[in-house]
């Protein structure tokens, strides 16, 4: 290993930037003659406009659809066979479909001169009957979020596995209902805006917070009928993201329309409450689930019927069935069993759109087949984690097609769940818990075991036809006159640490010290396209394509050396910081001023390509790396109030090669944070008007420092066969386990007391609901 | 979510706050831990803002014979740190400490804590148990109002047009005062869903349960403290009576969390 170089520990460059409060995010820039932008959104969940009226004598203040003359609509169709489109206009134009949609924008030197305006518009919305519980708009009688299809459904998809027969003959039958809330993703900045002509230039130049700057140039592009080569989109830092920054928002296009328009900067810098009510919805999902099995627990079959709350507009570009699909094709998660039906539903409901988050589909369907796992070993009398373990995908299996054809590529999945039960000691765990607690606390284990298809490429997205598909993802890396490495990708950092781990990329490829390399990523004027930041592809993508662009570089500088060394190419080596061959060495810089500055030191035969080189990348097979982990979680009960207080957490993961271990560690921490809010906390309720009763992060609990555990961390490295370096995603793996992990704690833990929870998050109130609705049944029955 | 237009002022003494609260649509401001979010959604559009926080005479705190005075601006952080002599036993510093978080503490006050009447707040519970009197003063002159007649609802005080909190007394207990607060709280620093608390002082012959985080006002249990002072712990069987007929609209999770709390608190005085 190169130092500084795969596998090393790396400070990562943007902490200090960040730690010294010196990052630059939307928010912080300054210009002169900037407005700022408030909208006014719709209060109510479903109506129809019957007028809007501007306040007198700010009519030049305030713009609706009427005035987004030739703005064109966000369209997302899916290209799976029976997909209804859905318009996703701007600005509101005939009706309202969820709170918080935007009806008008308004303009002012400031946001609360912004406010005021936005609050003197007058509507008049006729209000209509609201679609908020999926299963209810499934109705044939149920109100219409979009009048023209006749039913609310975005898309239905179905795997027909033959599951009859095997439920005529399977020894175990186990079926429960299950359901995952409806969250809100929380990155710590929220959405932001700012755009202006550049005169000089003749573009329209963007500054927004986003993970995918070159598909919102594209997105902005169709929807503002505006040439892409006229449209600069710069990310600057970006505080998170976490899905909800990778799709074309209302607002960004509203914001460069004016910008277009007026020619003079404005813009929009999203409020924790627009962000709560308005965006970032994601998870709500309502299981159906049959497991079959045999008397050992061993699973046979699962038949399945997933529904999706996907909200009331189809995303760009990832379109309003990706849930759904992700859904529909993760369930059987890392499990061995050949026999699956599935149909899924991806339901229009009046709230806000969904947003992929972290995970997407992926915590909701873990959740599910992950309490199956433990209701079918509770069922047959054994031990839960060795039901478990026998039911997954065996090291000797491996690389293994599972029932929906996914191509598991590597790894050991027993042994992740072997450690992590190590990690949290279950021996000790299960005697303590047979002892009691002295407070009087009930204890619970639970484990959760997941694959993550990570960097999921072409193929994948090409089934499902969305508009944008991942190709080649692309870098360029240049030496400069005195010997220092500029890295250029189109993907963007957002919290994960890009420009550390790409130079650690280059770093071993090229030698070079980690102190001489930079990173510019994502202004889509200096770096090549990438469809972004998202389903955990930044690493082996990204990474893949530094690497390959880093090798090429590294033969061209071995070429320039060899001449200025004298020697053969072959004894041109490239590392700690230099330029060998044998004891002879010169410097990076010397090869850079050769080629740049000194131009006569180089023979007439010299190589032209010079010393910059732009290479594509996607691995062997594009369909994913798959990462793997399993978590484990340890609970204490309190029956009295249903509180859950985690005891130990261990999360052991197998993401191939780390590139940065203190990074992987970082996401994995992070994101299994996220997965505890998922369980335990966070829910965005709508009444049954339609109304988020979450608006405030009063209202809405996330997890904070008193609630995390320690982590207990274990790694197992096994190297993807398909991936520069063996690389595989590890973006959003964190997230996705959390919830069925501890949730079976918690069933663990409360299984003498008759109690299965099945709805998350498993907030003490459900808890203590359960609790007393066993008592109470169990007090019926000693009277009867 | 920004506020409307409004002014602010600092009132440098008590008259001078009490001049401005005359004007039309005038609010008061002593900490802003729950007013500055209410300003930013727009619940609350005052015209202008008196800041109480920093008025002289509203930050007195005196230790007299039989009560401790504290001045309405005194901070939930002065309380925790020890900076308030002491009425009974600790109790205020204990619960300071678990008010909101350091950042609210160091800014928020008794005085605006109960000026807000949230009844998922600690000082109302707290003070009620702690029987403590409240000076109010308006334009016509200064009145007392005992914590029990102080609070009449969800965000409702007996507080009239114009006035404010001028000063918080809280009798000192005996020596053998015993306290129990316990608080349900979805986590660390979130409002409660329920809260127990009481005050036993032998000594002074006075016991008084007192059940908060309710939709109202704390309720002061008087035949269940009763019981207690003559019973101990054997009056804890008809806890969950009396708490059901207390709250008879509440839903069994809120009763079983109200009793759970009240228990707990009473099990830290009674051991049982």
């Amino acid at each position: 290993m190169a130092k500084d170089g795969i596998g090393a520990r790396v400070i990562r460059k943007e902490d200090e930037r960040h730690l010294h409060g010196r990052g630059r995010f939307v928010s912080d820039i300054a210009m002169p003659g900037l407005s700022d932008v408030a909208f006014r959104r719709s209060a109510v969940a479903h109506g129809r406009i019957r007028g809007i009226t501007k306040p007198a004598g700010l009519e030049d203040r305030v713009f609706t659809a009427a005035d987004l003359t030739g703005v064109n609509p966000i369209l997302a169709n899916s290209g799976i066979p029976g997909f209804k489109t859905s318009n996703y206009p701007a600005l509101a134009t005939d009706k309202v479909r969820f709170v918080g949609e935007c009806i008008a924008m308004c303009i002012a030197p400031t946001r609360a001169e912004a406010e005021d305006v936005a609050e003197a518009v007058g509507l008049d919305i006729e209000e209509l009957p609201a679609v908020v519980d999926s299963l209810d708009a499934r109705r044939p009688d149920s109100p219409l979020v979009h009048d023209e299809w006749g039913d609310n459904l975005f898309l239905t998809t179905a795997v027909n596995g033959d599951i009859d027969d095997l439920a005529k003959t399977a020894p175990v039958k186990v079926s429960r209902e299950l359901n995952t809330g409806r969250q809100c993703m929380h990155p710590m900045e929220g959405k932001g805006v700012l755009a202006y002509w550049d005169f000089q230039a003749g573009q329209l130049v963007v500054y927004t917070s986003t993970q995918v700057p070159h598909m919102i140039r594209t997105g902005l592009s169709e929807t503002l009928g505006l040439d892409q080569a006229k449209i600069r989109v710069i990310p600057p830092d970006v505080g998170g993201g976490f899905g909800y920054k990778c799709v074309l928002q209302p607002e960004e296009i509203c914001v460069a329309w004016l910008a277009m328009t007026r020619r003079r900067p404005f813009r929009w810098i999203e409020d924790r409450r627009e962000h709560l009510t308005a965006g970032a919805n994601s998870r709500e999902h309502h299981y159906k689930l049959t497991a079959y099995a045999d008397e050992r627990g061993r699973l046979l079959g699962l038949d399945a019927e997933v529904t999706v709350s996907v909200g009331a507009y189809s995303v760009w570009p990832f379109t309003a069935c990706l849930e759904a699909a992700q859904a529909g094709g993760n369930l059987p998660g890392p499990y061995d069993f050949r026999v699956y039906r599935c149909k899924t539903f991806s339901v229009a409901t009046n709230k806000p759109p969904f947003t992929p988050y972290r995970g997407v589909a992926r915590p909701g369907v873990c959740f599910a087949i992950e309490l199956m796992i433990d209701a079918i070993a509770r069922e047959v009398g054994r031990d839960p984690m060795d039901v478990r373990a026998e039911n997954l995908v065996q090291a000797a299996q491996m690389p293994y097609t599972n029932v929906t054809g996914k191509h598991y590529d590597s790894g050991d999945y027993p042994e992740s769940l072997r450690m992590a039960a190590g990690l949290i000691d279950v021996a000790g765990v299960r005697k303590r818990q047979a002892s009691g607690e002295p407070d009087g606390r009930r204890i619970g284990v639970g484990f959760s075991t997941f694959t993550e298809q990570s960097a999921h490429g072409t193929k994948v997205f090409a089934s499902w036809g969305i508009p944008l598909v991942p190709g080649y993802e692309q870098a360029t890396v240049r030496l400069t006159p005195d010997g220092s490495l500029e890295i250029r990708a189109g993907i963007h950092t957002i919290g994960q640490g890009l420009e550390t781990t790409l130079s650690q990329v280059a770093v071993e490829e090229l030698g070079i010290a980690f102190d001489a390399v930079r990173v510019t990523l994502g202004d889509t004027a200096s770096t090549p396209y990438s469809t972004g930041a998202y389903a955990s592809r930044g690493m082996v993508m990204a990474g893949g394509a530094v690497s390959r662009a880093s090798i090429e570089l590294a033969r061209r500088i071995r070429r320039i050396a060899a001449h200025l060394m004298q020697c053969s190419e072959d004894s041109v080596e490239l590392k700690d910081g230099a330029i060998y061959s044998g004891k002879a060495s010169i410097s990076f810089a010397d090869v850079g001023k050769a080629w740049y500055l000194r131009p006569e030191q180089l023979p007439d035969n010299v190589d032209t390509m010079g010393l910059e080189v732009t290479e594509g990348y996607k691995p062997k097979v594009d369909s994913g790396v798959f990462t793997y982990s399993t978590h484990a979680a340890v609970v204490a009960v309190d029956e009295d109030t249903g509180q859950v207080e985690l005891l130990d957490y261990a999360v052991v993961d197998d993401c191939g090669r780390m590139v940065n271990p203190m990074i992987v560690d970082g996401q994995l921490i992070g994101g299994a944070v996220q997965g505890i809010g998922t369980a335990l906390f966070e829910e965005s309720p709508y009444d049954v008007h339609g109304q988020p009763l979450a608006s405030t992060l009063q209202d809405y609990t996330l997890p904070g420092a008193f609630e995390v555990p320690r982590m207990k961390m274990g790694h197992i490295e096994s190297p993807s066969p398909y991936s520069a370096h063996g690389m595989k995603g590890v973006g959003e793996g964190g997230a996705i386990a959390p919830p069925g992990a501890i949730v079976n704690a918690i069933n663990d833990a409360l299984k003498d007391r008759g109690v299965e929870l099945t709805r998350i998050p498993a907030t003490p109130e459900r808890i203590l609901e359960a609790l007393i609705r066993a008592e109470e049944k169990t007090a019926s029955e000693a009277v009867a | 979510m920004k506020p409307v237009d409004f002014d602010y002022s600092a009132a440098e003494t008590v008259d001078e706050a009490l001049t401005q609260l005359s004007g039309a649509d005038v609010k008061v401001m002593s900490g802003g831990q729950s007013l500055g979010p209410m300003l930013n959604l727009r619940l609350v559009r005052p015209s202008a803002l008196v800041g109480l926080a920093a008025t002289a005479a509203l930050r007195r705190i005196e230790d007299a014979s039989g009560a401790v005075t504290v001045g309405a601006a005194v901070r939930h952080a002065e309380f925790e740190d020890g900076k308030v002599p002491d009425p009974a036993g600790g109790m205020m510093q204990y619960v300071a400490r678990g008010i909101a978080h350091r950042a609210v503490r160091t800014r928020g006050t008794i005085g605006g804590s109960l000026a807000h009447a949230d009844p998922a707040a600690d000082w109302v519970t707290t003070l009620t148990t702690l029987d403590a009197v409240l000076t109010l003063r308006g334009a016509a002159g200064s009145r007392d109002v005992p914590m029990t007649g102080f609070m009449q609802g969800a965000f409702t005080t007996a507080l009239r047009d114009g006035e404010i909190i001028e000063s918080i007394r809280i009798p000192k207990r005996s020596e053998s005062v015993r306290w129990g607060y316990y608080k349900i709280c979805r986590k660390v620093g979130e409002f409660a869903e329920a809260i127990g608390a009481l005050v036993v002082d032998p000594g002074q012959r006075y016991c008084r349960v007192v059940m908060g985080a309710t939709d109202g006002a704390p309720v002061v249990l008087d035949d269940f403290s009763r019981r207690l002072a003559a019973e101990g712990a054997a009056a804890l069987s008809g806890l969950a009576d009396t708490v059901r007929a207390t709250l008879p609209d509440a839903n069994p999770v809120s009763l079983r969390q109200h009793e759970v709390a009240l228990r707990r608190a009473i099990q830290q005085v009674y051991p049982s």
